[in-house]
């Protein structure tokens, strides 16, 4: 026998009491990783981010317009290989729970810009032909089952009145960092209606995506962007991808510090159930370590023996909470409107994270039985009623 | 007979270390419970305060906010000659506030990154339909002027927003000559300067925001929202109660945060009240001798059962109090994030209802209910005997 | 030289702010091969002393030696490694380990030897014949008798041969038969297998199996 089995009976001797500590674990551990999968949802779109593409917006607000004729002005700009843009359309699609990305953005350029985005050539053909065509990404073309040559209403509500598009070309993404959920129409389709409802708001773009041939030229493309445009009635700001998406996670920084806040207080929690339990089993094997002391045991044997039990209870309830976020990662994409977190999948720092709180916690609250079984004296713990 | 709480008492006492780490659980629970409620409760209050009962404000119909929204000169008008419209018994004017809403950039102090801020072009009127707003230093803008006065969350938090310093909308520059507070509502976080001039700033002379106003009887509301569905002039705009407005911008973040936050405290309750299923199992186990003794004595099964569950709740609401105290030190932070709904930074603070109260040590009073309930039906059923006899 | 010296052997423990003597200037020696019974009435130091003798505390004054290594000097981890290969120890209250089997318990001093898997079986094998106890090997101890739990806690004693046999109260805890057989078994080891036997006891018939007895009362031997 070795000591490993010493260790292993030693945990099944409380059944319940370690079932229990075992649940507790599992279900701490699951929350963390949802939670941490939630927190990373939110960053999906830095990660997404192409270091070859800028973002050129609105110096004030990305919710302001820039006018259209920057567009020539940015394609002169040395460094600049393509210039492409989008507007927020947003409306309403059937209700208003349906929320994915709907743009309005130039067919001829935008998914050169968007290599990611891979389309069928003759679906990109036929979207490009038809003025009030369309394209999806495949996950929202799954989810309400819509196929090529169907019509989509949408109510708009920041461009008032009703709209129909027809899909016309569903894209699928490159790999899995890639947003699958927009829908993409033309501009023109968009400037026109405004030119006969709302003359003061036709000509008007969102942003523009700037590709640039050289990614370590960035900061100087930028500076040369928002130079062009300064002290004019709309001043740029432009930027890589990466930090436009960083700068929406950190607009809700607190309440992404909140969550990871939260995470801790779960390993906090974890932590403490286990040490309670590991406090309760080690006072009642008091007098069994003296024993053990007794026979030669060293300080070595009895600190293997507790940590082991300690690891051997946190790593299966690791393990299980492991398996546990999983399926509900799964349940909660299926409830949440996809568009609102494209990408809500486990990543493998997730795992690694929970295993490591697994592993540390195990230690950690062993730390403290440890001492005890080890600072006292042999004689004292034969005296110990059990 | 019932067995005295003495006992109960003095029981948790035997072993303090155990009930100290479940009572440091459930505190933990409970506090980020209550934490997530004042939150939410802080957001709403912020944002729904901010609406005056009596006010109804105006918007272009699809528009979410006055950020989106564009009411015309000539359809202003229009509305506020509808015979509904309070008038000011002096001038003969109707009461109502005609603003333009638009952001502008601001460093921030904290983070040395660049927050928006709301501009909002008012009149003296503003004022007048917002008593709970009030210039506390410096003085109020003039009309006619490129003045501005901002608001006490603008000036503590961004840089280059104090008294004497300047900032700039779309190009022209503003001198800051007051500083207003109204109570924690969200026009604290707001700059306000004459409308017309920030109009001309931003090129859209032809176009307010939105048009608030009050009503000659506040009780007729639905009849004045039903006569803007029918006037063929004023189809364009919707009107809604301004503390409904108000509430609409907060509700998103307010949701979110209490089902985010709600979701996963109950759900790590779970670890917690296993915490204290455990420490209640093992104090049964250990008690079994004493068990048989009360029984032997005359004390019945329930009284037992009562004792151990009572044992459980104490433990709890200990928990349960001091996360709730705890929590109720988070009212000193003040929390800046950007409101879904509008993309705007808001600062909310932590605060603490007496519902958040009542409704943490409820949930600390379920968790020692649940936790302990299993190991005091444990305790009622043992056999007198075998109860003595275990050592 | 005697196998145990007891030189001079004081020891007193704290209790709050008093200090409470236990043993005071106590010296013996104990030659290879005796049975040595010590008795005395509760609190008398009897205990101590044993404990002492078989390094499992360290007096506050004075010298142990065993085989002419000065115990007393040792460090944690030195001692330890002494104990483990030079004395048995019997409890009062066995002290088996409850989830272990009588195989697994007897075999528990011997997962600090380097022996490989087969030899430590036919040492624990023969302990537990020793004992008389071998067919109940994959026993646990909740399914064994007080008699029988002492046994395979003797044999548990016996599986690294160590010269010495340390017993507490051996059989304080057993019905008048079973404490006869322990008796037996004990007297056996220092007969048949020569093992020196340092055994406290307030049985006067469990003293008849020894070969030299001493008292002891408070703290100092009296005979």
């Amino acid at each position: 026998m070795k000591i490993i089995k010493l260790i292993f009976k030693n945990v099944l001797r409380h059944k319940l009491r370690n079932a229990l500590t075992v649940l507790g674990i599992a279900i701490a551990i699951m929350f963390f990783g949802v939670l941490r999968t939630v927190v990373d949802a939110w960053y999906a779109g830095v990660d997404a981010s192409a270091n070859n593409r800028l973002i050129t917006r609105h110096a004030v607000s990305f919710i302001f317009t820039l006018p259209y004729s920057y567009k020539e002005q940015i394609l002169r700009i040395p460094g600049v290989s393509g210039v492409t843009f989008a507007n927020w359309f947003g409306g309403v699609y059937i209700k208003p729970e349906n929320f994915f990305a709907r743009m309005a953005i130039e067919p001829d350029t935008y998914l050169d810009a968007y290599p990611e985005f891979l389309v069928e050539k003759d679906q990109l053909e036929a979207f490009k032909k038809e003025r009030n065509a369309c394209i999806l990404g495949e996950k929202i073309a799954n989810q309400f089952n819509l196929k090529i040559g169907d019509i989509m209403p949408i109510e708009g509500d920041i461009y008032p009145g009703s709209w129909e598009f027809v899909v016309r070309a569903v894209y699928k993404p490159r790999d899995e960092k890639t947003d699958a959920t927009q829908m993409l129409f033309h501009w023109q389709y968009l400037d026109e209606r405004m030119r006969q409802d709302s003359p003061s708001r036709a000509g008007q773009i969102g942003w523009y995506v700037v590709t640039i041939k050289d990614p370590s030229n960035a900061a100087s493309v930028s500076t040369s962007i928002d130079a062009l445009f300064k002290n004019s009635p709309a001043e740029t700001k432009s930027e890589t991808e990466a930090a436009f998406q960083q700068s929406f996670v950190s607009m809700s920084g607190a309440i992404v510090t909140a969550m990871n806040f939260i995470s801790f207080v779960i390993v906090g929690i974890i932590l403490l159930v286990l040490a309670n339990t590991m406090v309760m089993t080690a006072r009642e094997r008091i007098r069994e370590y003296a024993v053990l002391k007794t026979i030669g045991f060293t300080r070595g044997h009895l600190i293997t023996l507790i940590a082991g039990e300690s690891l051997t209870i946190s790593l299966t309830g690791g393990m299980l909470g492991l398996s546990l976020i999983f399926p509900t990662v799964d349940g909660i994409a299926a409830n949440i409107p996809s568009g609102m977190f494209p990408i809500f999948k486990v990543t493998p720092t997730t795992v690694v994270l929970a295993s490591l709180t697994a592993i540390v916690v195990g230690v950690v609250a062993a730390v403290f039985p440890v001492w005890r079984a080890t600072s006292l004296r042999i004689v004292e713990g034969l005296r110990q009623v059990a | 007979m019932a067995i005295p709480f003495t006992y109960t008492l003095r029981s948790l006492f035997t072993r303090k270390l155990t009930v100290a780490l479940t009572i440091l659980g459930i505190a933990l629970v409970v506090f980020v419970f209550a934490a997530v409620l004042m939150l939410a409760y802080g957001v709403e209050k912020t944002l729904k305060s901010t609406g005056y009962t009596e006010n109804v404000i105006a918007l272009r119909k699809g528009s979410e906010n006055e950020l989106t929204s564009g009411v015309d000169r000539d359809l202003a008008n229009t509305l506020l000659a509808l015979p509904h419209i309070a008038k000011d018994p002096a001038t003969g004017r109707p009461v109502a506030t005609k603003e333009v809403v638009t952001i502008i950039n601001l460093l921030k102090f904290s983070s040395n990154d660049m927050g928006n801020v709301t501009v909002r072009g008012v009149n003296q009127e503003a004022m007048l339909m917002r008593p709970v707003v009030k210039v506390v230093d410096g003085k109020m803008f003039s009309e006619g002027s490129h003045e501005v006065i901002v608001g006490r969350n603008i000036q503590k938090r961004f840089q280059g927003a104090q008294l004497g310093q300047s900032i700039k909308i779309s190009g022209d520059s503003w001198t800051i000559v007051g500083v207003f507070e109204s109570g924690g509502t969200g026009f604290e976080s707001e700059i306000w300067g004459d409308v017309e001039l920030v109009m001309g700033s931003l090129n859209r002379l032809g176009a307010f925001s939105s048009v608030t106003m009050r009503l000659q009887d506040n009780n007729a509301f639905e009849d004045f929202k039903a006569t803007l569905e029918t006037d063929n002039r004023l189809q364009t705009l919707k009107v809604e109660r301004e503390q409904e407005y108000y509430d609409r911008q907060s509700r998103f973040m307010a949701i979110f945060i209490r089902i985010l936050g709600l979701v996963i405290t109950i759900g790590f309750s779970a670890g917690a009240v296993i915490g204290a299923m455990i420490t209640m199992y093992a104090a049964v186990a250990n008690r079994t001798v004493e068990i048989g003794t009360l029984r032997a004595l005359g004390f019945r099964r329930r009284s037992i059962m009562f004792a151990f569950l009572m044992e459980s709740v104490l433990l709890a609401t200990i928990g349960g109090v001091m996360g709730l105290v705890i929590a109720s030190g988070l009212q000193f932070f003040t929390i800046s994030t950007m409101n879904f709904g509008t993309f705007v930074e808001l600062a909310f603070n932590f605060s603490l209802s007496p519902e958040i109260s009542i409704y943490s040590l409820l949930f600390s009073l379920a968790m020692g209910l649940v936790g302990g309930f299993l190991p005091a039906a444990r305790a009622a059923r043992l056999d007198i005997l075998s109860a003595l006899r275990a050592s | 030289m005697s196998l145990i010296e007891v030189k001079n052997v004081s020891k007193s423990y704290r209790r709050d702010t008093q200090t409470i003597p236990v043993l005071s200037n106590i010296s013996l020696s104990i030659p290879e091969g005796q049975f040595l019974a010590l008795m005395g009435p509760s609190g008398s130091g009897k205990t101590t002393l044993l404990n002492l003798i078989a390094g499992i505390d360290k007096p506050s004054s004075g010298q142990v030696q065993v085989e002419g290594v000065e115990i007393t000097s040792l460090s944690e981890s030195a001692l330890s490694q002494w104990r483990s290969h030079n004395v048995g120890f019997v409890f009062q209250f066995y002290n088996l380990l409850p989830v272990l089997t009588a195989f697994e318990n007897v075999e528990l001093p011997l997962l600090l030897t380097k022996l490989n898997k087969s030899e430590k079986r036919q040492h624990v094998e023969m302990a537990l014949k020793v004992v008389g106890l071998a067919e109940r090997m994959g026993h646990y101890p909740r399914q064994l008798s007080g008699g029988q739990e002492q046994r395979v806690a003797i044999a548990r004693a016996i599986v690294t041969d160590p010269k010495i046999i340390v017993a507490d109260e051996p059989t304080g805890d057993l019905d008048k038969n079973s404490a006869a057989e322990i008796m037996v078994l004990l007297d056996r080891l220092n007969k048949e297998f020569k093992k020196t036997v340092v055994m406290v006891t307030h049985d006067p018939r469990a003293a008849e199996k020894a070969n030299k007895v001493m008292h002891l009362d408070k703290g100092e031997l009296t005979s």
